[in-house]
């Protein structure tokens, strides 16, 4: 049975699966996003398996791999929404605490002076063109990186709002915090990601 | 007057939840002074903006390197 969902090499679409090098890709995508999500490898690549097999299943549907991607993702985002509501308990927090809060008043005091206001030279730029900028993949490897650079408290968190969009209750709810611990971590996690990107990647463009 | 400080954290604050009326008069008066902020405010919907985007990682194959 298995075997008839492979066999599309007759339609157009079906030589997106042909195509191993996107395959692989997007394989690799999903997974790194899922195993960041749910921080448990077993389950993560579950996930992506089910996620391919429903793309497979459904390969006639597409003709063009931004399609299929939009799509399968839009699968995975599901599963792993799913994963994190039945695994509440997941979450261990004393592996969470670690590291988090470590550099948060460094920081601080790096954008801030003392009574309060922004640092004259860390002030926020405005990001020109971000339509045209976000389109490159430069700006994605950027992005990645700036993600992967936040502890991992804090890029959980703001994947879940950002990229699951899950709502607060929901998240404090899967992840046991108060509303106001997640709000000070969405804040912190924001901070530093667009101090990454200012200064990895706007800063850059404005000075062309 | 209300600090940096606490308006970015409300700037932030903002996506999550709705502010509170004093709150939304003690941003407005500060951002209105505060071009920092107000910048500051603008970068954290681009965030949001491009975080759905890089989820939907929208014909990221197809448009290549030419930025």
């Amino acid at each position: 049975m298995t075997q008839a969902l492979f066999r599309s090499d007759k339609q157009p679409s079906g030589q997106l699966f042909h195509n191993n090098e996107f395959m692989n890709d997007l394989r690799l995508q999903m997974l790194k996003f899922a195993i960041l999500q749910v921080r448990n490898e077993a389950l993560a690549e579950d996930a992506v398996q089910d996620a391919m097999l429903s793309a497979y299943q459904n390969i006639d549907r597409f003709n063009r791999q931004a399609a299929l991607k939009t799509w399968v993702f839009a699968i995975l985002k599901n599963k792993l929404i799913d994963i994190l509501r039945k695994e509440k308990r997941y979450t261990n927090a004393s592996i969470l605490e670690e590291g988090a809060s470590l550099n948060d008043e460094a920081l601080i005091d790096h954008l801030f002076t003392e009574n309060g206001h922004w640092q004259k030279d860390e002030r926020p730029q405005k990001w020109y063109e971000p339509d045209h900028g976000v389109e490159s993949k430069h700006f994605w490897r950027i992005f990645d990186t700036c993600l992967e650079a936040l502890p991992a408290k804090y890029s959980r968190f703001f994947m879940m709002r950002e990229f699951l969009e899950l709502d607060t209750n929901e998240i404090c709810d899967n992840e046991e915090v108060t509303v106001s611990n997640l709000n000070t971590t969405l804040f912190r996690a924001r901070l530093r990601l667009r101090e990454c990107l200012e200064d990895n990647w706007f800063q850059g463009e404005n000075n062309t | 007057m209300m600090k940096c400080t606490q308006a970015t954290q409300l700037l932030s604050e903002k996506l999550d939840r709705p502010l509170s009326n004093k709150e939304k008069m003690n941003l407005g008066i500060h951002t209105a002074m505060c071009p920092a902020c107000r910048q500051f405010g603008k970068q954290m919907l681009s965030l949001r903006d491009i975080s759905q985007r890089y989820v939907k990682q929208s014909d990221r194959e197809e448009r290549g390197d030419n930025t």
